[in-house]
């Protein structure tokens, strides 16, 4: 026992990475998805302990292959990282039952037990691109986890022809991005010859004035930036989420996002010292008209679409906007904000995606104006959806309130008031399109006189867990809280740089 | 049969020394340059040139796909399953000293052990491409050519 | 800085120039030309780019190769970024293997892998699925 708790930190990405060829190396469809299915649950009872950890704003290194950093590979966790982890993990467990039921009609019989390969596979990059401690560890990571994504968007191309060119165009630009990240790298390598992030944060801070470091920062941002989706580089994402299976968009819209988002904090706050990106403004030049353009750009775009899965989407780019600016107003408050919309957002929209995709598989459609009168008939699947939109309007007592209230609060803190104003406007977006979703589904007669049952409860149950994980966290504001807080300070305080806690074995020097 | 004698005398008499050499990229290369990937994409080029060569249905025959599959996972199975086999002896993930008594005599043991597992992977991911593209178009008939 | 356009500063960096060059031509394939095949061929360049950049700086000079030869004076090159980027290689075969599949995908089930051609098949599509919802309205009242 002690040896799973000394090793943890390298077993939440070793057991899911493992699951993958076993998946494929068994060949069957129910062993298949016994085996990710237990990865993921092991995956996130581990992060769970993790986050527990360190919540007291402890931080915990593991050197792998027995080497010490900066020499090898280090895997460190903080709070904020830890938080991803579970974010990650949890959403994981959850979207696997409903897959098992999901895929069945949406994806071809004998490409099931791969599909499960490539989840695990994508399931492992995102784990790893959280956990590393290595700045090109990050690239390898996310690479992996980038690849099986085309790949799962790719799967949706059984029902829907516009999945290949969806995924076609998140390979291309998924890798430009990349590409960028890597350009980035190899400029700060060339100027510091270290690739760990605490031993790179100690040799960029006098080289602040360096232009390869200054260039090396922005092609960082700028290529994570195309991974986040921030407003203008969002291209990719609605084509993806929308011909997506319906598991799929549930998972990335949860957490590809966010992990990508938790890289650039790390970068912005861990690797490159806080005040490097903001003496020179750049980011608040950038973060903070985007961001706003994006919560409103992206929820007006949102209004007027017909394809509910392609409306959630576009919310999504809106909600993204909401965490950039958590990231632009540059304080502890403001952070905490982002780190407890990441949750919550993920917990909301993995709920909302979920319930879309059981009644897709009802009706076989994602249009809007086919789902009319559908409350009636899927009372159980219309109350996740309406529920999950209370918490992207941030209705009091849903989890979408606890963080727009954080991120109100960290603008009024700094003086901004006009951008707390904006933030309600924005919100009133949301009612807009939340709205058409409950006109159509509750108030508008039924064009079709076809019965159409409730969704079975292998669906419901994984769509209610993530719903009341939306209840549950909106009126116990307090956990999240303080889980985002320490992140907040660990990332903003410089806590990762730290003194670590060595778990396993002490690597050599 | 008699088609392209040639050719299906210079690839009966190629294929051979290139698996060979294949095997000897992966051997060396944890003496000198060459290792896994090398050896994998050579090792690949073998069964490659014996496909195109006499046609993707005979090499399809021999190797079917799930085996090519399987390869694919056990070669990462090898690799992560070496790491694993660290944490058992008592070190962190992928410590190859502990696998000997000596400490460069473990990186040794654990060097070929992964590498091996990168060139399984790489070989069978080559195939598994070459399986992908080539077996996409209808087969071309012997009198086409 | 005051020696911007001396030789010594535009020879010495000859390696960033073919950098960029190379990288700016990959990325302006990938953007100017409509054929999804060459979109991928263009990518390629743009990672192979990034390739050159890391090998370039591993460079010692007057280095030889990175094998242990027991003399301890030896100066070698810094095989780091060469490591480095055989994963990055590696990453970019699979990237491009994908792009292809998918690229043959598209081929069978759109007939075509022109970008604009897919594109306006797309809105088609998509215009076709909103007319057939009208009329199922209208058929319905």
């Amino acid at each position: 026992m002690s040896a799973l708790v000394n090793h943890s930190l390298i077993l939440v990405v070793l057991i899911p990475l493992l699951a993958a060829p076993l998946c494929m190396l068994f060949g069957n469809r129910a062993v298949a998805f016994w085996i990710s299915f237990f990865a993921s649950l092991f995956a996130l009872i581990l992060s769970l302990h993790l986050l527990l950890m360190v919540i007291d704003g402890d931080v915990l290194s593991y050197h792998l292959g027995g080497w010490a950093p900066p020499l090898g590979i280090e895997y460190r966790v903080d709070a904020a990282n830890a938080l991803v982890l579970l974010i990650v993990s949890a959403i994981s467990t959850v979207v696997l039952p409903y897959a098992r039921v999901s895929i069945k009609d949406e994806i071809a019989e004998h490409h099931h037990t791969l599909f499960f390969a490539c989840y695990m596979l994508c399931f492992t990059g995102l784990l790893g691109v959280a956990i590393t401690g290595d700045a090109f560890n990050v690239f390898v990571f996310l690479e992996i986890s980038s690849l099986s994504t085309y790949v799962l968007v790719a799967l949706g191309a059984n029902k829907d022809k516009r999945a290949l060119s969806a995924a076609y165009d998140y390979l291309i630009l998924g890798t430009i991005g990349a590409t960028f990240f890597v350009i980035g790298l190899g400029l700060i390598y060339m100027s510091t010859g270290t690739l760990n992030m605490v031993d790179l944060s100690q040799r960029l801070a006098p080289l602040e004035d360096n232009k390869t470091v200054r260039t090396a920062f922005a092609f960082i941002v700028i290529g994570m930036g195309l991974k986040i989706a921030i407003y203008p580089l969002h291209r990719w994402l609605p084509g993806a989420y929308t011909y997506a299976p319906s598991a799929i968009s549930a998972f990335l819209a949860a957490t590809a996002t966010k992990v990508a988002i938790y890289v650039v904090l790390r970068f912005m706050f861990s690797v490159f010292s806080a005040k490097f990106g903001f003496e020179l403004d750049t980011v608040r030049l950038i973060f903070f008209p985007f961001a706003i353009i994006a919560m409103f750009a992206a929820s007006l775009i949102a209004v007027y679409q017909v394809n509910l899965k392609r409306l959630l989407a576009y919310s999504s780019i809106a909600q993204i906007g909401y965490m950039l600016l958590g990231v632009a107003l540059f304080s502890s408050a403001g952070l905490t904000a982002t780190m407890a919309h990441l949750f919550n957002h993920a917990i909301t929209k993995g709920a909302m995606f979920m319930a879309v995709g059981a009644i897709i598989m009802r009706i076989g459609s994602p249009l809007l104006p086919k789902m009319a009168g559908l409350g009636r008939q899927m009372p159980w699947t219309s109350a996740a959806i309406v529920l999950g939109g209370l918490s992207l309007i941030g209705v009091p007592g849903t989890a979408g309130f606890v963080s727009k209230w954080l991120l109100l609060t960290a603008a009024f803190q700094q003086g901004y008031w006009f951008i707390a104003l904006l933030i309600v406007a924005s919100s009133l977006l949301a009612v807009i399109y939340v709205w058409k979703c409950v006109e159509t589904l509750y108030l508008t007669p039924s064009t079709s006189n076809v019965a159409v049952a409730e969704a079975p409860l292998s669906l419901l149950v994984p769509t209610y867990v993530l719903v009341i994980a939306t209840i549950w966290f909106g009126l116990d504001a307090s956990t999240i809280t303080v889980a985002s807080q320490t992140a907040a300070e660990s990332l903003i305080g410089g806590g990762y740089g730290g003194e670590a806690t060595v778990m396993g074995v002490e690597g050599r020097k | 049969m008699d088609h392209h004698l040639i050719l299906r005398a210079i690839t009966k008499i190629l294929v051979a020394p290139i698996l060979l050499y294949g095997l000897y990229v992966q051997f060396h290369g944890d003496f000198g340059p060459g290792g896994g990937f090398q050896a994998g994409v050579i090792f690949a080029v073998g069964f490659i040139l014996y496909g195109t060569v006499f046609g993707l249905r005979n090499l399809r025959d021999k190797v079917p796909d799930y085996v090519v599959h399987r390869f694919v996972a056990l070669g990462l199975l090898i690799y992560a399953g070496t790491g694993v086999v660290n944490l058992f002896q008592g070190g962190n993930f992928l410590d190859y000293n502990v696998m000997a008594q000596k400490g460069y005599q473990g990186q040794h043991w654990g060097i070929i052990a992964v590498e091996l597992g990168v060139g399984v992977t790489v070989f069978a991911v080559m195939l598994a491409i070459y399986y992908a593209f080539a077996g996409r178009p209808p087969q071309i008939n012997d009198e086409d050519w | 800085m005051d020696n911007l356009f001396s030789s010594g500063f535009i020879f010495g960096h000859m390696n960033y120039w073919l950098f960029v060059v190379l990288m700016m031509t990959g990325l302006y394939i990938v953007v100017s030309r409509g054929n999804l095949l060459k979109k991928v061929v263009g990518l390629n360049l743009f990672q192979a780019a990034v390739f050159m950049l890391y090998i370039s700086m591993g460079k010692v000079a007057g280095g030889t190769a990175p094998i242990l030869t027991g003399n301890p004076d030896e100066v070698y090159s810094n095989p780091l970024p060469h490591v480095l980027i055989l994963t990055a290689i590696v990453v970019g075969i699979a990237t491009t293997s994908l792009g292809l599949a998918l690229i043959v995908r598209i081929n069978e089930s759109y007939g075509t892998i022109e970008e604009d051609e897919v594109l306006a098949l797309d809105q088609q599509q998509e215009r076709d699925e909103l007319a057939a919802l009208e009329e199922e309205v209208l058929k319905s009242k």
